[in-house]
């Protein structure tokens, strides 16, 4: 049995949302630095130099690369010998968020109520919490700062069957297409396949933690995300939608069974920054 | 390529000559407004009650910045997404609002307003916000102070860098750009 303090990982969780928001992945960095070389639209180089100047300026000065820094979702790898010491993961992990985002001038970004639109009292949380149970004693915490203009261009929609892949397919299209220049392009897009209309929702956004470039275990699926991504860089839309080669910097995709009825497909589109970190412990 | 520099405020003239496409900076006051503040500004418009800060020959920037660490002027303040303040542009172009900056797609609706009104829709790069807050020199709020990040701040800006969307004509950048891109990728 493994023993960790909450205090600890508020601590921890605090430093994560700050390293998110300030630190851009290297995932992200070189796939810029790709796209730059590949790219024939000047307009769209020089939106892609800017990204990479911007990236370095948030590092530099410790400040957020975007003025959008995010709901924070988070997914929880909990191993079952793991006990936290003084309270519960999900308080830890929304305490951790209130002094991460406070302390770091990052933006409360929370209403309370989605209707009155009242802001909540507590520093941009609840944060959305995922927890997976696992074997072991270790405790994994992945963290990403997810913007809401993104999350806006994103859609999930109960296909059948006959749909087949075909239709999978021009469903993820078709969402790219309409989000067009509002989602932030370059886009990484985050595919759920299967499992029901809550879960596959659940599986686009849980591929969006994968870093840029790794691709799904099986070969076929993998070969469905290079598909993907070309079909896109071939729309036009570039970055910011200025035109160009590069619409999406990666595709994702998770499966999971499903009922003998559906195909349930969400897509979950993320913009060029996205920012994921994690943690363990 | 050089960018045209602009000072705020546009005359007419210039307003009318800005095209589609081409890179701008604007140097002067510009307005901060988002979801919540342009709520509230529909609302009073609506009513004939006043504003408390004039929209003749306004520009209006939709950001809602991070908050200023001690040595900043402004958080980081990058670009949000424009369709969501559509049902409102009208009104306020109806009084005097003559730019906008934002990122992505308006309705038609809007881009009729911009006509009529002889207007024009810019759009920064989303999700820069650190290198946009550099062209920020001052930052004071000058409205709905109880709505925070979304308060209606008076921005002084300089060389602040800018695509033109949508001009005074109507005519829509994310349109043309991409058919243009198209047209020349087909030819490589």
């Amino acid at each position: 049995m493994k023993v960790i303090a909450y205090d600890h990982i508020v601590e921890q969780v605090a430093k994560l949302c700050q390293e998110a928001n300030f630190d851009l992945g290297e995932d992200v960095i070189s796939a810029f630095r790709q796209a730059v070389e590949t790219e024939r639209s000047p307009i769209g180089k020089d939106i892609l130099l800017d990204l990479i100047e911007n990236a370095n300026i948030a590092t530099e000065n410790r400040v957020p690369m975007c003025q959008d820094t995010g709901v924070s979702v988070f997914i929880v790898e909990l191993g079952q010998d793991c006990f936290i010491k003084g309270g519960t993961i999900t308080n830890a992990i929304n305490e951790g968020v209130m002094k991460g985002y406070k302390d770091g001038y990052l933006r409360h970004s929370i209403v309370n109520n989605p209707l009155t639109r009242d802001k909540s009292e507590t520093y941009n949380s609840p944060a959305i919490i995922h927890i997976e149970m696992k074997a072991g004693d270790q405790l994994v915490i992945h963290m990403s700062a997810k913007g809401g203009g993104s999350e806006n261009m994103s859609a999930l929609k109960m296909l059948t069957p006959a749909d087949g892949i075909e239709g999978v397919k021009d469903f993820i299209l078709t969402t790219v297409e309409h989000a067009g220049p509002n989602a932030c392009p370059p886009l990484v897009v985050g595919i759920g396949i299967g499992g029901n209309f809550e879960r596959c929702a659940y599986l686009a956004k849980k591929s969006l933690f994968r870093p840029i470039g790794q691709h799904h275990p099986s070969p076929e699926v993998a070969q469905l995300e290079k598909d993907l991504m070309k079909n896109m860089n071939e729309m036009g839309i570039g970055p910011q939608g200025l035109g160009g080669d590069t619409t999406a910097l990666d595709v994702k995709i998770e499966l999971e069974p499903c009922h003998i009825a559906a195909l349930p497909v969400a897509v979950n589109l993320n913009c060029h920054a996205s920012r994921h970190k994690e943690l363990r412990m | 390529m050089g960018k045209k520099q602009l000072s705020l405020p546009l005359s007419p003239e210039e307003l009318a000559t800005l095209r589609a496409g081409e890179q701008v900076e604007l140097t002067g006051l510009i307005y901060t407004a988002r979801d919540a503040a342009h709520k509230k500004i529909y609302a009073r418009l609506s009513q004939q009650e006043t504003i408390p800060f004039s929209l003749e020959n306004a520009f209006i920037y939709y950001v809602g910045p991070t908050p200023a660490k001690p040595d900043q002027v402004i958080g980081s303040a990058g670009p949000t997404t424009s369709s969501r303040m559509d049902k409102y542009t009208p009104l306020l172009l109806e009084h005097g609002l003559k730019g906008m900056i934002g990122k992505g797609y308006r309705n038609e609706e809007v881009k009729e307003s911009i006509k009529t009104n002889k207007a024009v829709y810019l759009a920064a790069i989303g999700g820069s916000g650190a290198l946009l807050s550099r062209a920020i020199r001052e930052a004071e709020v000058v409205a709905f102070p109880e709505l925070g990040t979304e308060a209606v701040y008076r921005l002084t800006v300089e060389h602040f860098p800018a695509t033109v969307i949508i001009d005074s004509l109507g005519n829509d950048w994310y349109i043309q750009a991409r058919e243009k891109f198209q047209q020349e990728r087909s030819k490589l």
